[in-house]
Formats: structure tokens, sequence, C-alpha cells
């Protein structure tokens, strides 16, 4: 009787796991279009999807396990668009040569970071070495970069966001991808942009780094100085476009050759008015400046 | 017919009982096909916990391919997406045990004090009210908890104890006492006035005042109930997510002080969960954090439920 007993609830147990297991898709459609690559463009490719499956019969799909997975797929020809927040290394560009992939690269959007602080706080100026050593933990005082008597409360976002990631990079370690710099322990990990602004504005020593569109009145943003003989540089929309200032980058679609049929459609529809509104609703820099509705 | 017998339990004995109803399902369908629809209701409860903690350890197991057990479990460094990743668990338990022990610390005395009054000596009118209200702070959503938190009390707390910033952990035992209270009041209020009628009556005729009475007889009477709303309360907020993402500032670093930020378990699944690629060594961590809270949660679930049951044998 017993073993009777065990194998109706082993039964059970297998059923259960059967029905769990049957979720996972593995459909391959023929009309739609594969979008895979930066974790940051990731909202902002599932955006201009959802906007564009809406007026369009072409599905497109996105995932963002990050900029160099996509590049990868597309050498692969597993993707149709893969989105980078980085130019190809040569090396990559080489091996699509080597499989006969020709990447075609497409600027789509722009990629501002504001640095803002409280408005009581004097300081509206920093070279990116002071702000590396504020966010190293290494400066803790705002003394030291001529500010009040005032203990530096550093906040970053969490490890899932592009906006963490890129910072880092860029900041901390200096532009270099394999660098071992990493926000210190002390440092409030904040989940949204609104609430870094949120937090900015209640303390008084706090700093914060985030998109421009998040920049409100109640916050101040800093100019930033590539080092102490270059000019300091306000965060807007001019100076991310025309490069100038410092922590700023261009967000790409990689294609296989010039985009054609359904593809060139959807890339046609990102460079659209209505495609670089929801770059800017997304909180990126748009290509061009585009009227909001 | 075979009997099940009343000595069988667990998963055989209900498979038993289970069987033997299915041959009763000719005799009296009607019947039967119900009692066979709430046995199965049953079992499912227990299938779904049994099938959570399959699903919890086939998706953490994986980071101790990569990851020892101690590195795991007695490392301070939590740098999930550091080259290589680092999953120390111990900022995030010492954070969670931090906040949770300052909640009861703050929360037992007045749940308990609040108990005593509604079941001793608030008038009924009052006790009626109290207990309503009591039970709608457990209606409020944990994330207008937070809110508040964020917007009233960390600025408070910020203020009184010269801070450069509010989002401490006292600021989550605050809000998490405010949450655990509810459980605490009402099942501590439900085990004291569990205790006989004789036990009080004795005790007066002895001629001892009220407060004796109820601090010498009543409490250690029901001193099994209220460790079990106490234990109860402890997994309430032990478990408790949403308030304390928004109100302890999440800073994953070591630390006793209840005026430095903390980060919580719960806090790093919730913030950290959204866009970890399925089936990295990250996503298997965070699943490694979700069992240790689950064992956490069973232990304390665990002792409420034992020391319910010596209350009722006593």
């Amino acid at each position: 009787m017993r073993t009777k007993n065990f194998l109706l609830f082993v039964m059970i147990v297998v059923t259960a796991l059967i029905v769990a297991g049957c979720g996972r898709r593995s459909s391959k459609a023929g009309n739609s279009i594969q979008v895979k690559g930066s974790n940051t463009m990731l909202q902002l490719g599932q955006a201009w999807a959802e906007a564009y499956n809406a007026i369009s019969s072409t599905k497109v799909s996105v995932s963002g396990e990050g900029s160099g997975v996509g590049i990868s797929a597309l050498i692969n020809g597993t993707t149709d668009i893969a989105e980078a927040s980085r130019e190809m290394e040569p090396a990559e560009i080489k091996d699509a040569k080597a499989k006969g992939i020709d990447p075609i690269r497409t600027t789509v959007a722009w990629d501002g970071l504001a640095i803002i602080v409280n408005p009581s706080n004097p300081v509206r100026k920093l070279t990116i070495e002071q702000l590396r050593s504020i966010f190293l933990g290494e400066v803790k005082n705002w003394r030291e970069v001529g500010g009040p008597n005032e203990e530096i409360v550093v906040t970053t976002r969490d490890t899932s966001s592009g906006t963490h990631q890129y910072f880092k990079e860029k900041v901390l370690r200096r532009g270099n991808s394999k660098g071992k710099e990493e926000f210190p322990r002390s440092a409030l990990t904040i989940t949204s942009s609104q609430t870094a602004v949120q937090t900015v504005e209640q303390d008084k020593g706090a700093i914060a780094y985030v998109g421009l569109g998040y920049v409100t009145p109640k916050v101040a943003d800093v100019a930033i100085a590539k080092s102490n003989e270059r000019p300091y540089i306000k965060p807007t929309i001019e100076t991310v476009m025309n490069r100038s200032y410092p922590i700023s980058r261009a967000l790409y679609f990689y294609t296989n050759g010039q985009p054609t049929g359904k593809v060139k459609a959807f890339v046609d529809f990102v460079l659209s008015d209505k495609g670089q509104q929801i770059v800017e609703k997304i909180d990126f820099v748009p290509i061009r400046k585009v009227e909001a509705r | 017919m075979r009997s099940c017998g009343p000595a069988k339990s667990g998963i055989s004995g209900f498979t038993c009982r289970f069987m033997s109803l299915l041959s009763r399902l000719r005799e009296r369908p009607k019947e039967t096909l119900i009692e066979l629809l709430i046995s199965v209701c049953g079992g499912a409860s227990v299938l779904f916990v049994i099938l959570i903690l399959v699903f919890l350890l086939r998706d953490s197991l994986p980071l101790f391919r990569t990851t020892s057990i101690t590195g795991f479990l007695n490392g301070r460094d939590w740098y999930p997406t550091a080259e290589p990743p680092q999953f120390g668990v111990v900022p995030l338990l010492v954070g969670s045990l931090l906040v949770t022990g300052g909640a009861i610390v703050l929360a037992v005395p007045i749940g308990l004090a609040a108990a005593v009054y509604i079941a001793e000596i608030a008038p009924t009118r009052v006790r009626e009210w109290l207990k309503v209200t009591v039970e709608l702070i457990a209606a409020i959503p944990s994330v207008v908890i937070g809110f508040i938190g964020l917007m009233i009390v960390s600025p408070w707390i910020k203020t009184i104890f010269n801070l450069p910033t509010g989002l401490t952990a006292l600021t989550g035992a605050v809000m998490l006492a405010w949450m655990s209270m509810p459980t605490i009041v009402s099942i501590a209020d439900d085990a004291i006035r569990s205790v006989p009628r004789d036990y009080r009556e004795g005790s007066l005729a002895l001629g001892t005042t009220h407060l004796q009475t109820v601090v010498s007889v009543i409490l250690p009477a029901a001193r099994s109930g209220i460790v079990a709303a106490v234990m109860l309360g402890i997994g309430r907020a032990i478990g408790e997510t949403m308030t304390v993402l928004m109100v302890t500032g999440n800073a994953a670093q070591t630390t006793f002080s209840l005026l430095q930020p903390v980060r919580t378990m719960t806090a790093t699944i919730a913030a950290e969960m959204g866009e970890t690629p399925q089936g990295s060594e990250h996503y298997f961590a965070l699943f490694a954090v979700g069992a240790l809270l689950f064992l956490i949660s069973f232990v304390i679930n665990l002792i409420a439920d034992i020391s319910l049951r010596r209350g009722v044998r006593a």
C-alpha cells in the first residue's frame, strides 16, 4: 500500500512539473524582428516595439542581455538588430567580416547623465576626477571639493539599471570596462531615478546621477569638466548632442548591411518624429529636436 | 473497506484517505465528490509549499558550482555585477535581522500593552472600536506605509538624530513595528481572552488587585499564545519587502548601528530580480537569498506553531 501511495504522490508532482514546464515558449514566427543587445536600451527598445506593434503587423521582440551579447548574436545571424551602447570593437568587426556579416551602425538616441545635488549645496562644478573620488567613497566631506562642512551622502542605482553600469564604467573605471572599481558599500541604493531625485531634494549632503530628463527645479545640476584645465559643461540636450558634456554617449542599432524590408521599416519608425518622441519620454536624448506632443 | 486509522498522518495518511474516498464514489456520489474536492484543495496547499521549496532549491543550488557555500554565507561583499561577482550574504542578513529586531523591540511592548488594554481594561464599546482600528492597520498596503516612511518619518529621524540621511535601519524598524502591530495585538488579545475564567476569578478571590492578576496570572497563562503572536509578528516583519526597499537606504554594508542605512534580503531580491538574465549566476544567487529567507521564516513559524500547540495541551 505504501508504495502505491508514494507512486500516486510522485505522479501528482510530475504532472505539476510538466504543466509548469509547458509555459516556456519556443516559437519562431516568420513575420517578426528580433532585437537584442544593450541592457541600457532595453526599456527604450521595448517602448519602440510596443508602439510599433500597435501600428504594424510585424512583431518586434526585444531582449537586453547586454551590448556584447547583441553584437555576437548579430555576428551569428540570430538577431536582426543589435542594440549597443558602445561602438563595435575591431575584433568584433573582424569576426563579423569573417562570417560574411557587414555591420552597419545607425545612431538612434543619445544618453546623458546629470549629476545632481541639493540646491542648498553651493557646489556647482566638479571635475571627473573629483566625481570619481566622491563616488568611490574616498572624498567623504563636501569641504574637500569646495563645499560646506557636510558629510557626502553617495547614492547609486540598483545593479539592474543600465545607468548604474554606464556611470560605473565611465566615471569610476575611467572608461575601462574591465576595471575593478565599485561603489562604496555605504552608498544608498535607490531603485528608480525619481526616488534618487527625491532623496537629493530631502538630504542636504546627497549626490546622485540620473538621466537628463529627470532633473527638476528642486535639485541643482553640476557642471562637469574632463580635467582641471578644461571648461565646466552643464548637462543639456545641446551639450550632449555636440558631445561636449563628458558623461554622455551615443546609442546604436547595428544591422547586417543597410537595413532593408521589414527591418528598414522599423528603423525608419525609430528615427521618425514619433520614435524620437518615445526617446524623450523614456528620458534619453533624441538625435534631433522633436516637438513634444 | 480498508481503514486508514487516525495514527496515519502526513502524505501517506492523506493519500490513503483519498483512495478510500475514490472507492466510495459510486455509493454516495454527491457527498463523496464534494468531500473529494475539499481534500484536493487541502492537499494542494501542502503540495504548493513543497513545490515552492523544490523550485527555490532548483534555482539556487547552481550558485554553488561557482561560489562556495562559505563564500555565500560568510562573505561581506555583495557586488553581483563585479568581475568576478561577489555574493556575500552577510550584509543582507545582518540588515534583515537589524531591521526586524528593531521592529520587534519597538512593537512587542506596545503591542502587548495594547492587547492587555483591549482584552482586560477597555470598556466593551472602546474595545470594539480599538479592535476594528487595529485590524484596519493590517489593511494598509505596504507601499503606502513605505511612502509615509519616506516622506514623513525619515525626515524626522534625520532631524532628531542629526544624521546626513534619514534612510536608516531605524526608519525601517519603526515602519515595520507599525506593520507587525496588528498581528501581535490581535493574536495576543485572543490568547489573553482564552485564559479560563476560573484562573481570573480564583486570583481575584485571593484578594489580588486587577493589575496583579493580569501580570502574575493571566499573562503567564497566556504565555504560549503571546510567544506565537511575537513569532508571527517577526515573520511578518522579516518578509516585508516594499516598505524596507523604500525607507532603509539599501546600502549593502555590514553594520550593527540602527542609524546607518542597511539593505535587507527581501529588498535585494526585489531590486535586482527585475532585469537579471535568467540562468545567470546573479539569478541563482538571488534565489539562494530567497531560499535562506524561506528557511528563516520556516523556523520562525515552526517555533510559533510549537508554542501554540504546547499552550493547547497545557
